[in-house]
C-alpha cells in the first residue's frame, strides 16, 4: 500500500451458514449499502472457527476479523455459537497476552433477518479499524 | 490420485443481467481468473443460471477435462444445486463446485465500481483456492418418515392437512385450543361475497375430523422437535400425556393474535360501552343487535387501521384484511340498519384480491361513506360518542358525533411465536411474523429444509391467500414424502485414526452423538448417518485427528490467504 492512499481496512468475515451469512444476504436483496472492506468466508456454524483461521488471517496481514453466528439459543446445530462465544473469549485472551490487539477480533450474533444489523456491524468495524490503522501484527511477525 | 493432484479449474462469472455486470467489471475479473494457479478456462455470461448457461460449464468440463467448477454470481443459498447439477452433467464431482457469492455480498451492497471489481475478484481468488483443495463426495439419501404433522388447526392448518392426507399420507393436527377452526370461526359472513362462514367452514372442519388419514390432537402443543427433513421426531403434549411423533415434514400454521385496541387508550374501547371492535361487531350482526345502551344508533363510525401501519407500536405493515372487513361489515350495518349514517374513516383503501374493488363500490352504492382521515381520539359527548379526526383532503380537524364506533383491529405475531420461533429454530421478519426461506421464490418454505408455512403466521393475509398458502406448503411438504427418500449431508466429519489419540472429546462437544470411540481400536468413529456437518468435532479435537469434509483446515486457510494476499 502506497503511502499515498488512505488507510482501508481489510476485514475477513467468517459467517455460520444458516444466521449470518443469510443476513448478509438479505442485506443484499434489501440493497442496504456497506463498506466494501469485508471478505466473507462461508463456513456451516460459528462453531466450526477455528481460532487459527482467525489468527492466520491477521497474521496474514488482515486488519480484523469478524465471527458471526446465530444469536443464542437459536444455533442451527443445538449449542456452536455458545462453543464459539468460549472459544473467542480464550483466544481474544491469548492475543492479549501476546501483546496484541484483541479488539481487532469481532465476534456478533447476526440473525437471517437481519441484514442491517449486519450491514451497521462491517460499518462500524471499518470504523473502528480505520481509527486503529493498519494492523502491525504483520509487520511484526515477518521475517 | 493424478486427478486431485493436478487441479484443472472452470470459472465461470455471471452478469445477471446487469444485477452484478451493472457494478462489476465481469470482463476484468474473467481476465482476472484466467490468471490464478489451476484455472483453465474463465468466462463471464449473461445468465449463468439459464440453460445456455450451464450447457457452458457442461461443454467446457467435457471438452477441457475438468475436475473442478467456480461460479461468481449470486448466494450459493440460491443456486448452488444448481451449479453442483451442471458439473456433475458434465463429470464433475457436485462437490467439487465452489460459489463466489458477488451479487448479495457485492454488487447489491455496494455502489463503487472499482471497489466492487477488486472486491469480486478477491471473492474469485478465494473461491478458486478452495476448489483446488475440494475432494468429491458421494451424495447421500436417507428414508423418509411417510406423514407430516400440522401444527395449528385454522383455516390454513385444515386445508394443508387435508391435501397432505388426500395424498395418501398420515397427518397429525396439532391444535392448541379445544377447537378446529380457528378465527375464521369467529367471523359471520366474508368478502366479498357475503356468504355465512359456516357454510363452508363447518363442512371442512368436518371433512378434517372424519378422515380417515387426519388425527387431530386438541388441547395439545409440541414441546419439542428434533430430527431433520424426512426424519423430525415431535414430542406432543395432551393433557398429562405426552407421546412422540415421527414426520417426514412439518407445516406451521400458527396463525396471528388480534390487535388489542387497549393499547391505543385514546381509541376509548374498553371504557365506552359504544367501541367496539370489528370481532365484536361480527357476532352482533350475527345476532341482529347493534343497540347501544339499549338504543339503536342512528350513526356507525369505522375507524381502519387500528393496530396496523402504526409504527409508533412498532407495527409498520399492513394487516390486508381490515379494509375489506370495514366495507363488509359496513353494508351489513346498512341492511340492518338502513336509516343509520355509516361513516368509515381511513388512511388508505386497500382492496387487495378477486373481486375486492368491486365489493369496495358496492359499499359505496349502499350509502357508506368513506372519509378520509387519521381518528386521533374517540371521547364522550352526553350520550353520544364523538370521533375526533384529523381529515386529510380539507387538513383540519373535523369531530364527528355517532353512536357507535367500530375500532378495524388488524393482525399481530401471536405472544407465542417467540417459543414455536425457538422450537424449529425459525427466523422471524422484523415485523414479528415467520420468515419464509426467500421472499418471491420461497413463499412457503423456511430457513430449515422440511419445515414450512402456511397462513398467517408468516404475514396477514384473506383467506383466499391463507387457502393458497395452505396448498403450497402441502404440496412442498408432498415432496419428500413422495420420494422416500431425502438427501442428506455428504460434508459430515470424518476421523484420521492414525492421528486420534482415542480422548473422547469429540464424543462429548456432538450434540447428535455421531462420534463413538471404538472399543477394539481405542479410536473415535463418525457414524456418518447421525451426522449433520457442524465441524464443532473438528475444531475441539486437540491432535486435529477429525476433520469437516468440504470445510477442512487447508481449503479455509486457503481462503484466507487468497483474501489477505
Amino acid at each position: 500500500m502506497s503511502n499515498q492512499e488512505p488507510f482501508e481496512p481489510r476485514i475477513v468475515a467468517f459467517l455460520c451458514n444458516w444466521c449470518t451469512y443469510t443476513g448478509a444476504d438479505l442485506a443484499g436483496t434489501s440493497r442496504i449499502q456497506y463498506p466494501p472492506n469485508v471478505r466473507i468466508i462461508r463456513l456451516m456454524c460459528s462453531g466450526s472457527v477455528d481460532p487459527t483461521y482467525v489468527l492466520k488471517a491477521l497474521l496474514d496481514g488482515a486488519d480484523g476479523v469478524l465471527i458471526g453466528g446465530c444469536h443464542p439459543g437459536d444455533c442451527h446445530y443445538q449449542s456452536g455459537n455458545y462453543k464459539a462465544r468460549r472459544r473467542i473469549v480464550a483466544l481474544k485472551e491469548i492475543v492479549k497476552q501476546a501483546g496484541l490487539d484483541e479488539d481487532r477480533i469481532w465476534l456478533r450474533w447476526i440473525s437471517a433477518s437481519e441484514g442491517q444489523r449486519f450491514a451497521d456491524t462491517v460499518s462500524q468495524m471499518t470504523e473502528a479499524l480505520r481509527a486503529k490503522g493498519p494492523n502491525p501484527m504483520r509487520q511484526e511477525w515477518a521475517v | 490420485m493424478s486427478e486431485k493432484s493436478k487441479p484443472r479449474i472452470g470459472v465461470y462469472i455471471c452478469h445477471c443481467g446487469t444485477n452484478i455486470a451493472a457494478t462489476v467489471d465481469v470482463a476484468a475479473v474473467a481476465e482476472y481468473a484466467q490468471s490464478l494457479p489451476g484455472v483453465v478456462k474463465a468466462r463471464h455470461y449473461t445468465y449463468m443460471c439459464s440453460e445456455p448457461g450451464q450447457a457452458l460449464i457442461k461443454e467446457d468440463a467435457r471438452a477441457l477435462g475438468l475436475n473442478r467448477v467456480v461460479v461468481a454470481s449470486c448466494s450459493p443459498r440460491m443456486h448452488e444445486p444448481t451449479f453442483r447439477g451442471a458439473a456433475q452433467e458434465g463429470g464433475v464431482n457436485p462437490y467439487r463446485t465452489e460459489m463466489a457469492n458477488i451479487r448479495e455480498q457485492c454488487s447489491w451492497v455496494h455502489h463503487d465500481r472499482d471497489a466492487a471489481t477488486a472486491k469480486a475478484k478477491s471473492l474469485v481468488a478465494s473461491a478458486v483456492a478452495k476448489a483446488t483443495h475440494l475432494d468429491p463426495l458421494e451424495e447421500r439419501e436417507v428414508g423418509v418418515q411417510p406423514g407430516a404433522v400440522v401444527i395449528g388447526g385454522g383455516v390454513a392448518g385444515m386445508m394443508a392437512a387435508l391435501d397432505v392426507a388426500d395424498a395418501g399420507f398420515p397427518v397429525t393436527l396439532v391444535e392448541k385450543s379445544d377447537r378446529l377452526g380457528g378465527h375464521a370461526a369467529g367471523l359471520n359472513r366474508t368478502f366479498p361475497d357475503l356468504e355465512p362462514t359456516a357454510e363452508w367452514l363447518t363442512p371442512l372442519i368436518e371433512r378434517v375430523q372424519s378422515h380417515p388419514r387426519v388425527t387431530v390432537l386438541l388441547g395439545a402443543q409440541v414441546e419439542e422437535v428434533t430430527g431433520f427433513v424426512g426424519n423430525f421426531e415431535l414430542t406432543v403434549a395432551q393433557g398429562e400425556e405426552r407421546q412422540k411423533i415421527g414426520a417426514g415434514a412439518i407445516i406451521i400454521a400458527t396463525g396471528y393474535d388480534i390487535f388489542d385496541p387497549r393499547r391505543k387508550p385514546e381509541l376509548g374501547y374498553g371504557r365506552y360501552p359504544g367501541v367496539v371492535t370489528t370481532w365484536e361487531l361480527e357476532q352482533r350482526v350475527a345476532a341482529g343487535d347493534l343497540t347501544v345502551a339499549g338504543r339503536t344508533p342512528k350513526d356507525v363510525a369505522f375507524v381502519k387501521c387500528v393496530g396496523s401501519r402504526d409504527v409508533q407500536l412498532g407495527n409498520a405493515y399492513c394487516s390486508r384484511v381490515c379494509c375489506m372487513v370495514a366495507a363488509k361489515q359496513a353494508q351489513l350495518v346498512k341492511q340492518l340498519l338502513p336509516e343509520a349514517r355509516v361513516n368509515v374513516f381511513y388512511m388508505d383503501v386497500r382492496t387487495f384480491g378477486k373481486r375486492g374493488e368491486e365489493f369496495y363500490d358496492e359499499a359505496r352504492r349502499a350509502g357508506v361513506l368513506y372519509r378520509r382521515g387519521n381518528v386521533s381520539e374517540v371521547y364522550a359527548r352526553g350520550e353520544r360518542l364523538v370521533v375526533r379526526v384529523e381529515d386529510t383532503f380539507l387538513r383540519r380537524t373535523v369531530e364527528h358525533e355517532t353512536d357507535l364506533v367500530v375500532l378495524a383491529v388488524g393482525m399481530e405475531p401471536r405472544l407465542d411465536a417467540g417459543a414455536i420461533s425457538a422450537l424449529l429454530k425459525l427466523p422471524r421478519s422484523a415485523d414479528g411474523f415467520f420468515l419464509e426461506a426467500h421472499p418471491k421464490l420461497g413463499p412457503v418454505d423456511t430457513a430449515t429444509s422440511g419445515v414450512f408455512l402456511a397462513g398467517c403466521c408468516q404475514a396477514p393475509k384473506d383467506i383466499p391467500d391463507t387457502v393458497a398458502q395452505a396448498k403450497a406448503a402441502a404440496s412442498s411438504a408432498l415432496i419428500p414424502l413422495l420420494r422416500g427418500t431425502v438427501p442428506i449431508e455428504s460434508a459430515t466429519a470424518v476421523v484420521d485414526a492414525e492421528l486420534c489419540a482415542g480422548c473422547g472429546m469429540c464424543v462429548e462437544v456432538c450434540p447428535y452423538g455421531a462420534p463413538a470411540l471404538d472399543p477394539l481400536w481405542g479410536v473415535s468413529r463418525v457414524n456418518a448417518v447421525l451426522c449433520k456437518g457442524c465441524g464443532a468435532c473438528a475444531v475441539t479435537c486437540p491432535s486435529k485427528a477429525i476433520r469437516l469434509q468440504h470445510f477442512t483446515p487447508v481449503q479455509i486457510l486457503a481462503q484466507v490467504d487468497a483474501l489477505v494476499e
